[in-house]
């Protein structure tokens, strides 16, 4: 028997077909697991699941019958229950009251029966490893006990389904045993769990079955046991394993390339819980490769290096010089430029116009007596929109009105207008097209060439392999490994985030 | 996704009328006063008409610039407030230094607002509340609660003289103008603010000093609202803290909304702005010409702002 599946299901945005006659079904008891990198379509499959959605194709079933959930209160009802990795309860009430609410237990005058609601929180949430006082508030729990009550929660409303959306993102080790340990109990309860996670080692610990999804197609669905980690990895990324191709136990820092001064040296980077101990170098012309899956720490080691995330432990130094801790506008003084992964969000100023985006990091120096010089803007300005080709209708056309690639151009003139020893991109060529995404992509070796020190990310694995000298490959926050010389292939790459925490 | 699109195609009329909608409202409201309203084409009623508006329009425009940060600061009457009740105390000492004490309590307000918002990281609505309940109520203590009459004449003059047949109090509205056009347009410290508007984590990214510009807006607009309220002291001749820029925050806040510069950050228009001041001024001076109750006047302000509200709407496309 199915407890909840989909066939065919399909969902198209404007632009965009985010699910392509997908498929998917889950038993009672069983923990499956759904994965897929960025724009896979996980989440949509997730939010058409709980009701969020309507599939635009296909057809829903639960239990058996075909089902409709027009609202996500709907699916709620029904039994189906979401945990986000943003914990969506009221901080300000009592844990008791969160756990109860709506359903608050009542004494014969029909009020709330305190003590029993204390009593039978205490109980319940100590199936979860939670021992607090349950009259505090929600709030001042560590975030991993407020998941816990979010799940048990979740459970006590008769869920028969329970979506986890990359649950232990937040968590500590320790959290994260209890967490497991309570999917194994709501396993044997015969409870669906659907487990979203980039942490293989956790997927293997706690899923019988999987899911993979790419570019909102399934490519593949069975027993997790049945598929060894190399070859889930190639599944999710899209790129097919040399069938000779065998264990990458040498992928650990080979010999460090000799010569010149490192324009940055990061040692034993921390920053808890999602960056542990990160090191690496990037010699002057040298272009070195963050690989790792979603999840794994890269965006945050650019931004940790680049100032904009705070720092536990560990140096950064860019060109022999001690950077001090975090701060962007010492990071950008010392030479470092960051190109954030969204765009939108923190990169480009799109009301401004192009010449005064260009212009942003360097203005002081654009002055004539302390006043904005408009011709030394236009100069620097016209330099670089000829030199990154810049299409636009004039300097003075908003950001916000051109094309992807030719923002993406827009926000690396800025970075070089700031003369910089670093460059750190951060998935330089998402979502913009294929000519403008060639130009970047040769923009940074001239660059390289020029004697900068890049560091790529990049999900691409291609782009990644093909761009970078090196790459550092990260999991979980941790480097796994590095890929120097002739090792820069996909194939090592997939090899290295393959390989299992215990293989070492 | 794969096109190369230049440019998105503007709506016209959807660009056009928040920019430029206020100066055709004024237009119209001066086309209907000079056919139905007698005197109004007269120079004392310009002169009392500019007047009345030149202490929202420098109020105004010092709130244009938070608001060009995504802020907002409603401490501006208080302030007002502040720098009337200082000038009595220290106007033995000579204009000169009652009016760098009155200004210096705008930029230690200035400085409150901007650390609160910059540092501690409070909503500026939340900090700038503070010292709107706050500032006043420590305006009215300085003052001992009196009503205080001034008489030193060079302050007057300030309040009530002219200088080339314009009331000196327009030609401090005017400079101001200039000074924040000029600063929006030709200082380092305008263009990062209207960045930090914009964007702040791309301000912050492209390694600005985010936090000094935002403390350096509130301190700036704390000052313009203590020139206004010096000037306030010296038209009324008087200093009353407790009545002084009393709702004038609102007004101020109408103005910039009026005049087009949008609440979400990233614009400054200077010229709407005071377009906007001068627009409520001429609607109120309407009204009363008319013989209208006060009440009606209030709710065509309403549906004034709500117009340019409406207008203004952000094309959330972006």
């Amino acid at each position: 028997m199915t407890l909840l599946e989909v066939a065919g299901v399909s969902k198209i945005f404007p632009g965009v077909r985010a699910l392509d006659g997908v498929s998917f079904t889950l038993r009672p008891g069983e923990v499956h697991a759904l994965v897929g990198e960025n724009g896979a379509g996980k989440s949509t499959l997730i939010k058409v699941l709980t009701g969020v959605y309507q599939p635009d194709g296909g057809e829903l079933r639960y239990q058996g019958e075909p089902a409709r959930f027009g609202t996500p209160l709907d699916a709620q009802r029904a039994g189906i229950s979401t945990i986000y990795q943003e914990v969506n309860l009221v901080p300000l009430m009592s844990v008791a009251h969160n756990l109860f609410l709506g359903r608050e237990p009542r004494n014969r005058f029909g009020l709330l029966d305190e003590t029993r609601m204390v009593r039978e929180a205490t109980e319940i949430l100590a199936g979860y490893g939670v021992r607090a006082d349950v009259r505090r508030r929600l709030g001042t729990l560590a975030l991993g006990a407020q998941q816990m009550v979010a799940l048990a929660r979740a459970v006590m409303i008769d869920a028969k389904v329970v979506v986890m959306d990359e649950p232990t993102s937040s968590l500590e080790p320790r959290e994260v045993e209890t967490l497991f340990g309570v999917i194994r109990d709501l396993h044997a309860r015969g409870i669906g769990i659907i487990y979203v996670s980039h942490r293989l080692d956790e997927l293997y610990q706690v899923c019988d079955a999987v899911t993979i999804l790419r570019d909102g197609r399934l490519v593949h669905t069975g027993r997790m046991a049945d598929l060894d980690r190399r070859k889930l990895v190639s599944l999710m990324l899209g790129r097919e394993f040399g069938a000779e191709f065998t264990g990458f136990k040498s992928a650990d820092d080979g010999p460090a390339p000799a010569g010149e001064r490192p324009v940055l040296r990061v040692t034993g980077l921390t920053s808890r819980p999602r960056l542990h101990d990160i090191s690496f170098e990037v010699r002057p012309g040298e272009v070195v490769g963050l690989g790792g899956l979603l999840g794994a720490g890269r965006s945050e080691t650019i931004k940790a290096i680049g100032g904009a995330y705070p720092i536990d432990s560990g140096e950064i130094e860019v060109d022999g010089v001690k950077l001090g801790r975090s701060g962007t506008v010492r990071a950008v003084r010392a030479g470092v430029a960051t190109q954030p992964e969204d765009r939108k969000a923190e990169g480009i100023v799109p009301g401004l116009s192009i010449r005064d985006n260009i212009a942003l990091a360097i203005l002081p120096r654009l002055t004539r007596m302390g006043l904005v010089s408009d011709k030394k803007i236009d100069e620097v300005v016209a330099t670089y929109m000829s030199r990154l080709r810049i299409k636009a209708a004039g300097p003075d056309q908003a950001v916000g009105d051109l094309s992807g690639g030719n923002q993406q151009k827009v926000l690396l003139a800025r970075l070089l207008a700031t003369d910089p020893k670093v460059l750190l991109l951060d998935e330089p060529t998402r979502g913009i097209d294929v000519g403008a995404k060639a130009e970047v992509q040769a923009l940074i070796d001239e660059l390289a060439a020029e004697g900068l020190g890049v560091v790529l990310v990049s999900s691409d694995a291609e782009e990644l392999v093909e761009g970078a000298d090196r790459v550092v490959v990260l999991r979980d926050g941790a480097v796994i490994g590095t890929l120097t010389g002739d090792r820069v292939t996909t194939e090592a790459l997939m090899a290295t985030i393959a390989e299992a925490a215990d293989d070492h | 996704m794969t096109t190369e699109a230049l440019t998105r195609p503007r709506a016209f009329s959807a660009s056009w009328l928040p920019r430029y909608g206020v100066y055709a409202a004024i237009l119209l409201l001066i086309v209907f006063n000079i056919a139905f309203t007698p005197y109004f084409l007269t120079l004392s009623n310009l002169r009392i008409q500019l007047i009345q508006a030149a202490p929202v329009v420098i109020v105004a425009l010092g709130m244009a610039l938070v608001i060009g940060t995504e802020g907002i600061d409603l401490s501006v009457g208080s302030v007002m407030a502040l720098a009337a009740a200082f000038i009595p105390l220290y106007l033995g000492y000579g204009v000169i230094a009652a009016i760098v004490v009155s200004l210096l309590a705008g930029v230690a307000v200035g400085l409150i607002n901007g650390l609160l918002v910059a540092r501690v990281g409070l909503q500026p609505i939340v900090a700038t509340l503070a010292l709107f309940v706050g500032g006043r109520g420590l305006a009215v203590v300085i003052s001992g609660g009196r009503l205080r009459d001034i008489r030193n004449e060079d302050l007057l003059y300030l309040g009530s003289g002219d200088l080339l047949g314009v009331p000196v109090l327009v030609w401090i509205a005017a400079l101001v103008v200039l000074v924040v056009a000029f600063v929006i347009r030709r200082t380092v410290f305008g263009r990062r603010l209207l960045a930090v508007g914009g964007n702040r984590p791309a301000a912050e990214l492209a390694g600005l000093p985010v936090k000094r510009v935002l403390i350096g807006v509130y301190v700036f607009c704390a000052v313009l609202a203590s020139i206004a309220g010096l000037l306030s002291v010296a038209r009324i001749q008087s200093s009353d803290a407790s009545a002084v820029g009393l709702l004038i925050e609102l007004s101020a806040i109408t103005a910039v909304v009026v005049g087009g510069t949008p609440l979400t950050g990233g614009r400054v228009r200077v010229l709407g702005t005071v377009a906007g001041a001068l627009l409520m001024q001429l609607v109120v001076a309407t009204m009363i010409k008319h013989d209208l109750p006060p009440s009606t006047t209030e709710m065509v302000q309403a549906v004034i702002i709500l117009l340019a509200v409406y207008v203004a709407r952000e094309r959330r496309t972006r």
